[in-house]
């Protein structure tokens, strides 16, 4: 294949890429993200499968057969504690702004410059050869291509002269094209949308590419697994055997417990998985998907690599390189150039994303602090943001120069496992400063710094050192027999330990010690102010559920002057229009309006914080504004608060919802006692009033018998008439009480009978007839033929309905007065009225008319019963189910209904029947 | 909330699992050199465990929805 063609290919595959990104840029300012997808989401993390896994990993499989295993068990496990643990990192990071890992280690341990500063320049020594791991599976695959479809493997590169290194130019290619990528403008904001759609595309392109080789090698070459297990057992290369290939358990461990670490330390992880994450809810996906992706990147691995054995017996090929080599030994061209393509996105996408968030690590974090100092002395220019672009942009061409270099001084030396491993173990040491630091508050600045130089030293001392001096660069002897012959610190044997591999003797001492110095230094001293509260704020991340920084500022600030502050780093027309956002959300038409609080100068730092980093955000915002310091004592007791009201609020609420319920129905029982009280005493007024005007008759009467014997026979008869009378009207009265009270009490006697309410009518009108006739009061009667049965107590109704009755005779006039007694049937009930045409009831009475010992028309000088009739029959009407009602007349007169629910022969019981009736009367 | 706390919790469960399945003599029990359906039993294991505890989170996590 010509060259042209391949790097045609690579640059239109790469100019395609960069439109994705364009477009997601472009949705993303039109808030149409098209990355705010959990799926997205997932892809991105995919970043985590570089060149190493698209080509190293059928190299390890061909060398150990389960060998590659723990780099991509390590994820699967550890991503089912993200809803913790990452969860954790994010919502930190959401609300401080956090704009890489170095930023995440400073700001935890109190926005520490230094701290921030040594995580990268771990990070960028420690990358190094990972990125140098990616230009050489670049330009390698590319030189192999170059000879299609004859199969050789390159010679050693560093024999070339400099200039004619294709990885040179691999390397300034991808710099440029990094640059363009993730630096075009300085955003307000630290997230790159278009980056991360580019990348969930590069990751689609690597699945398929390497999924499309394994079933060319799988079904096209062999007759699926079976078949090519055989054959490879056949040749005695199956070596199936998982202790065999996993190198001694504690070395399998090692590997999965560095790969787990690394998938959340790795500074590109952590920009995908935390800075670049657009919602918590995404992390749900990613649990289980980002493994499955890994899943299905690894099944072919092995049949690749049991292939590109069978394939090339005796042949010098790499099997680092069995991915391309396969498809071109089988002649197949589109094949090979899709591996080739896979490969290259698996390397760009790990590239891409890698040095941008060093580049920004090292602006903010590095470069920053330093020029913060200078410019206490010198005043800086109004607008610092194309400066932040173009350290940015030397930092990404820096970091790919020192890949390139590593490549030339130590590349050729290695498999590509190997490298990759090698920089796992340098990422690792952040580990203990960051899972520690957010699960332990007593994690001290010192102790980090401490933990983070000892694990470094180690890693340098028994990892890069043995790199370097395996290619030749330093004596061998260092490695034989130790520094200064001392064996007891021979690097690889470090104190005498053997038995391990490298890497999992570096992990074991520099964990330890990395550890131990953590844990040890965070003893030595109480911790400051400003490391409490940031260990507060991440240890109860979770807890809280909105940031509180605002709370733990005092002090005096002019809103000019963040507002200029911003400017200078976001542009005047960026910054204007974030603040006047802010503005709008609290409210305020003008920025200038707005009050300098701490609320204010809070969202200020933050948005720094996310072009600069939170340590430089805040010395920058301190240097506009005039703080107050706040004790220890007291930022602990706001903080204390803080995480205790929120504790405790949602309870506490609760809580006084229910002592507010409780009170209510307190108050209202007491109403109701209140008003029982006033009802009894009013009831106890009205009865011995009652009792008494017959009883001041009787007494009368009898007095007047009893002093004065000459009193005649006609006169003596009529006062004992009366007196029998009055007798008799206080029994009744005296029973009628008797009679409420037990229907009221619940004590009274009911018989539930089968009544006939046409009988009811019958013999109530029977025992009123002497009344009627005495005034000569006419009655009309309206009832059906048939019979109208209901559930009752029979006495009880023809009690209500002489009630009734004799009301009506009582209250129409002598000699004209009509009665009209009805019978009514509906559907579910029987109505039966007793109308008259009588003096009548006044519409304002009629609510009344029920109550005890009120009477209609009693205002007149006699009463004309005991008041206590219709408050009996009301009662008795409900307990059977019905209802009472009275109304006017409607020309004189007035009409008492009560209904009564029909039998039911399924029997209802009288309370629904009632409710059901409640519901009609609307 | 506190079904989000359960799945967390279970979560971790997955994980224990995996612990056990991939770095106890459990593994050992199964790394033979024996064929099933012309497959080894030993890679059936692995990626048998693998495709289960991913399944199981997803499960988890997907299974029921808030």
């Amino acid at each position: 294949m010509t060259t042209t063609l391949i790097v045609v290919l690579s640059l239109g595959y790469l100019g395609m890429l960069f439109a994705i990104a364009y477009w997601a840029d472009r949705r993303a300012d039109q808030n149409r993200s098209v990355i705010s997808n959990a799926t997205i989401y997932a892809l991105s993390l995919a970043v985590y499968c570089t060149a190493w896994t698209f080509y190293g990993s059928v190299g390890r499989a061909a060398a150990t057969g389960v060998g590659f295993l723990p780099i991509y068990l390590g994820p699967t496990l550890i991503a089912a504690l993200w809803g913790t643990l990452l969860l954790k990192m994010v919502r930190v990071s959401k609300s401080q702004r956090i704009t890489s890992i170095a930023d995440f280690i400073a700001s935890r341990y109190g926005k520490s410059h230094l701290l921030g500063g040594i995580v990268t320049i771990i990070a960028v020594l420690g990358i190094v050869p990972y990125i140098a791991l990616q230009l050489k599976a670049i330009s390698r695959s590319f030189t192999i291509l170059l000879t299609y479809p004859e199969v050789t493997m390159p010679g050693a590169t560093d024999s070339l002269p400099l200039l004619q290194d294709t990885t040179l130019y691999v390397a300034l290619l991808l710099a440029l094209f990094t640059i363009l990528f993730g630096t075009r403008h300085l955003d307000a904001s630290e997230r790159h949308e278009g980056m991360v759609a580019a990348i969930a595309f590069e990751s689609i392109v690597k699945l398929v590419a390497f999924l499309a080789v394994g079933l060319f090698v799988t079904f096209q070459l062999h007759d699926g697994f079976a078949d090519l297990f055989d054959k490879a057992e056949a040749a005695g290369i199956l070596n199936p055997l998982i202790v065999d290939g996993m190198d001694g358990y504690e070395n399998w461990f090692s590997l999965t417990l560095l790969s787990a670490l690394a998938v959340m330390m790795l500074p590109r992880q952590f920009q995908v998985a935390v800075v670049e994450n657009s919602s918590e809810h995404h992390l749900r996906r990613a649990i289980w998907l980002f493994p499955l992706y890994l899943f299905l990147i690894n099944i072919f691995v092995i049949p690749i690599a049991l292939a590109g054995q069978l394939t090339f017996v005796g042949d010098e090929v790499d099997a680092d390189t069995f991915v391309l080599t396969l498809p071109m030994a089988y002649h197949q061209s589109t094949l090979t150039l899709l591996a080739f393509l896979g490969g290259l996105s698996a390397a760009t996408g790990m590239v891409i994303v890698e040095t941008i968030a060093l580049s920004t690590m090292v602006c903010n974090d590095l470069v920053m602090p330093g020029l913060l100092r200078r410019w206490k002395q010198i005043p800086p220019n109004a607008d610092l943001s194309q400066l932040l672009l173009r350290i940015r942009r030397g930092a990404i061409l820096l970091i790919l120069l020192l890949g390139f270099l590593y490549f030339r001084l130590a590349g050729e030396a290695y498999a590509l496992v190997s490298i990759g491993l090698i920089s796992f173990s340098a990422v690792a040491q952040f580990a203990p400063a960051m899972i520690i630091g957010l699960y332990w508050r007593g994690g001290t600045r010192d102790g980090a710094l401490a933990g983070l130089l000892t694990g470094f030293s180690i890693w340098i001392y028994t990892l890069l050192l043995p790199s370097f001096a395996k290619s030749g660069w330093l004596p061998v002897g260092l490695l034989e027999d130790g520094p200064f012959g001392i064996e007891l610190l021979k690097p690889q044997a470090l104190f005498g330990l053997t038995g391990l591999n490298e890497i999992t003797h570096c992990l074991f001492w520099s964990m330890t010690l990395n550890i131990g110095a953590y844990i040890l230094f965070s003893f030595w001293r109480t911790p400051r102010v400003n490391e409490a509260t940031q260990a507060t704020l991440f240890v109860d991340a979770l807890k809280h559920q909105r940031f509180l920084g605002a709370g733990l500022w005092r002090g005096t600030a002019e809103i000019d002057e963040l507002l200029h502050l911003a400017e200078r780093f976001l542009g005047a027309k960026r910054a204007q229009a974030v603040f006047q956002a802010y503005a709008t959300r609290r409210k305020i038409q003008n920025i200038k309006q707005l009050p300098a609080d701490a609320e204010t100068v809070h969202f200020a730092e933050t948005l720094l914080a996310g072009a600069i980093g939170s340590a430089s955000a805040r010395v920058m915002v301190s240097s506009v504004t005039a703080e107050e310091s706040l004790g220890m004592d007291e930022v602990l007791n706001i903080l204390d608060e803080a995480s205790q009201i929120r504790a405790y609020s949602h309870e506490l609420e609760k809580k006084s919802q229910e002592l507010e319920a409780a009170t209510r129905e307190l108050k209202e029982a007491n109403e109701r006692l209140q008003e029982l009280d006033r009802v009894k005493d009013d009831f106890m007024s009205s009865v011995t009033h009652e009792l008494r005007t017959p009883l001041a008759s009787i007494r009368a009467f009898s007095e007047i018998l009893n002093d004065d014997p000459e009193i005649e026979l006609n006169e003596r008869r009529r006062f004992l008439g009366i007196i029998v009378s009055e007798t008799k009207r206080l029994s009744r009265l005296v029973n009628q009480v008797l009679d409420l009270a037990k229907i009221e009490s619940g004590r009274a006697d009911w018989n539930a009978e089968d009544v006939d309410l046409l009988e009811v009518v019958d013999q109530a009108l029977a025992s009123t007839e002497q009344l009627f006739a005495e005034r000569g009061t006419q009655v009309i009667r309206e009832t059906p033929s048939s019979a109208c049965m209901v559930t009752g107590d029979r006495d009880r109704l023809m009690q209500v309905l002489v009630n009734l009755l004799s009301n009506a005779n009582k209250f129409v006039s002598e000699k004209s007065g009509i009665v009209c007694v009805g019978l009514h049937s509906y559907h579910d009930r029987y109505e039966v009225s007793v109308a008259d045409n009588g003096t009548g009831i006044a519409v304002e009475e009629l609510p009344n008319i029920f109550e005890k010992f009120r009477q209609a028309g009693s205002t007149g000088n006699k009463p004309i019963g005991t008041g206590l009739g219709l408050p009996i029959s009301k009662k008795i009407i409900e307990h059977l189910g019905g209802r009472l009602w009275a109304e006017s007349g409607s020309e004189n007169g007035a009409i008492f209904t009560f209904a009564i629910p029909k039998k039911q022969n399924d029997a209802l019981p009288p309370g629904e029947t009632h409710a059901e009736k409640d519901s009609d009367r609307g | 909330m506190n079904r989000s706390i359960r799945t967390r919790q279970r979560l971790v469960g997955v994980s224990l699992l995996g612990l056990l399945f991939y770095f106890s003599p459990i593994l050992t029990l199964f790394d033979k050199t024996t064929e099933w359906a012309g497959y080894p039993i030993s890679y059936l294991y692995i990626f048998g465990i693998w495709l289960a505890l991913i399944l199981l989170a997803a499960w988890m996590v997907e299974g029921k929805k808030p």
